[in-house]
């Protein structure tokens, strides 16, 4: 692109209608639905906003929803890092299959999501009905949405890392290898440092999803307001009661925490294109 | 987002066989893996199959040729391409304004692609309703023009639209940007109109990356729930999708018929999910042949 040449589409007057019909579509699609979410939550005044806030069951909304990605959030952290190395450091029969089989929950509706745990764990299913008999009830509780959270979100560590982890290739643990370093030594000063960033994207966004899930966890939650509504499920309990204005005061605390993600998102993306990748497509040597 | 694209790259096949497992941590981090994969992702299936294996198989297709569910896989499809291929031209056009042009506020648009993949669906449901509604701020423009879009399909469509958006943008993105300039600046020195190279250099480049984002942007819009029942109006045989008809069979404490018509879903689902990833496989290998 930094050839003086002329490429396709380079008429002043193309780029300017393709941008503005493009800027257009995105400030009627993507920025101002973001507005109208601040606006309608402040639309009876601060006071108003901050008590809606400070109500009692808005308050442990927000708890219960900050405890389940407080559990998700690690779990999920884990286990996208051990796929990550697994896939990407090795060679086995079956590897492509597991790659895929990751994608399930983004290809999986949210509700589908809910019934699966439901039949699996409620009472007459058959792992349910077992731990029914030990005075364990997981479904309509919050290990129930804890379960259907880590479902949900279980992809988005491992599919930030995977290409990642792919492209910078594993020459350099090796030499860690070769120089005798040990296992974890080697994850800790030589891997994890390369995929620092995208890491931290994978655990923002695993975040974000965990905190903002409706479909999955409104099947499993049982709905009790002050006990098992989470954040976005007490969005809908006040927007099906008309009060407008206090479901967006909760809808506006979800969409702070979006917006923080795009922009951990757009940093990560400038500090990854900062340093040049050490060295690319060295599989074909 | 990225995630599903990058699974072309992820598929990114080594020639070399090179020394085998070097590097320590197999067995631990594959079995976690494993260990992860079937208790999440594998078991949960096992529940499904008991719940539907009890059913006769007259009771299973009843149940998922029920004249109502019938109407909502109809709906459901017809929305959901719709949405896809609105989202395949609006993608294709951020794509190519964010990789082709140096413009004000372009990092910010970028960033703001990813929105509705990091908005609560049921955030990004109250909102829509709210613009969309008879008083909204788009409803009262489009209510003049006699368009409703608030509690019928077109809402669904509007509700998957936003939702899926992302998808074409982050597939096409990258192929655009290594595209090289050789082929399109001779055609263009030929004398080949804008047009004409476009059709004849640049699509063909461009289309299987096309279709990917479709195609996950059509996935991701078969099973959306949240966005769209705040919007739908949720009328029977007119504006109900499936995943909605599995919520209210789950209502109605009726797991048999909801297991039933969610198996027929979800082998849609997939089924999808295999085809996309066969097909970047494929397309990945042509690339790769060049």
């Amino acid at each position: 692109m930094t050839t003086s040449h002329r490429r396709v589409g380079d008429q002043p007057w193309v780029r300017r209608s393709l941008i503005g019909i493009a800027v257009l579509l995105a400030m009627v699609m993507l920025v101002i639905p973001v507005v109208v979410i601040f606006a309608q939550a402040l639309s009876a005044g601060w006071s108003t906003f901050a008590g809606n806030v400070t109500d009692q069951y808005t308050l442990h909304a927000i708890g219960l929803t900050l405890f389940v990605a407080a559990l998700t959030v690690p779990l999920n952290l884990v286990f996208g890092t051990a796929l990550a190395w697994s896939v990407t450091r090795f060679r086995f029969p079956g590897r492509k299959l597991l790659i895929t089989l990751i994608d399930i929950p983004f290809a999986v509706s949210p509700v589908i999501a809910g019934l699966l745990y439901l039949l699996l764990y409620g009472r007459n299913g058959w792992l349910g009905s077992w731990l029914a008999t030990h005075d364990m009830q997981l479904m309509f509780a919050w290990p129930g949405i804890v379960l259907v959270t880590v479902f949900v979100t279980c992809p988005f560590v491992a599919r930030e890392l995977i290409p990642l982890m792919q492209q910078q290739g594993s020459e350099e643990e090796e030499a860690g290898v070769v120089l005798g370093a040990s296992g974890w030594r080697i994850f800790r000063k030589i891997t994890l440092p390369n995929i620092k960033w995208a890491l931290i994207y994978g655990v923002v966004l695993t975040n974000a999803r965990a905190v903002g899930e409706f479909g999955a966890v409104s099947v499993v939650s049982g709905n009790v307001r002050g006990q098992t509504n989470t954040l976005p499920l007490h969005v809908e309990l006040l927007y099906q009661d008309y009060n407008v204005v206090g479901a967006f005061a909760s809808a506006s605390l979800l969409a702070a925490i979006a917006m923080l993600t795009l922009v951990v998102k757009a940093f990560v993306e400038w500090r990854q294109s900062r340093p040049i990748v050490s060295t690319p497509e060295k599989e074909v040597s | 987002m990225s995630a599903s694209a990058n699974t072309s790259v992820a598929i990114g096949r080594r020639f070399s066989v090179r020394s085998k497992r070097v590097l320590p941590g197999f067995g631990l981090s594959l079995g976690i893996s494993l260990f992860f994969v079937s208790l999440v992702l594998l078991l949960p299936l096992t529940g499904l199959v008991v719940e539907t294996s009890g059913m006769t198989w007259d009771q299973f297709w009843f149940t998922i040729t029920d004249p109502r569910v019938v109407e909502s896989y109809k709906v459901t499809l017809w929305t959901a391409l719709a949405a896809s291929l609105f989202n395949g031209c609006f993608g294709l056009l951020l794509a190519w304004i964010l990789v082709r042009y140096d413009f004000p506020g372009k990092r910010i648009l970028d960033a703001f692609v990813d929105l509705p993949f990091a908005l609560p669906t049921a955030v990004a449901g109250i909102t829509l309703a709210t613009l969309f509604a008879q008083n909204g701020w788009y409803g009262q423009w489009l209510a003049k023009l006699g368009v409703e879009v608030a509690f019928t399909p077109l809402g669904i469509v509007v509700a998957m639209a936003f939702t899926s958006l992302p998808f074409v943008v982050r597939t096409v993105q990258p192929v655009l940007e290594e595209l090289s300039p050789a082929d399109e600046e001779a055609a263009v020195s030929l004398g080949a109109s804008d047009g004409r190279v476009f059709r004849k250099v640049i699509f063909p480049a461009l289309w299987p990356a096309l279709v990917t984002g479709i195609a996950l942007s059509f996935t991701r819009s078969l099973g959306e729930f949240g966005a769209i029942i705040f919007i739908a109006g949720n009328t029977p045989y007119v504006s109900e999708v499936t995943s909605l008809m599995v919520f209210i069979r789950l209502q109605e404490y009726d797991y048999a018929a909801a297991s039933a018509i969610a198996s027929v879903v979800l082998l849609a689902s997939l089924i999808l999910l295999f085809a996309i990833n066969l097909w970047q496989g494929r397309y990945l290998r042509r690339l790769e042949g060049r």
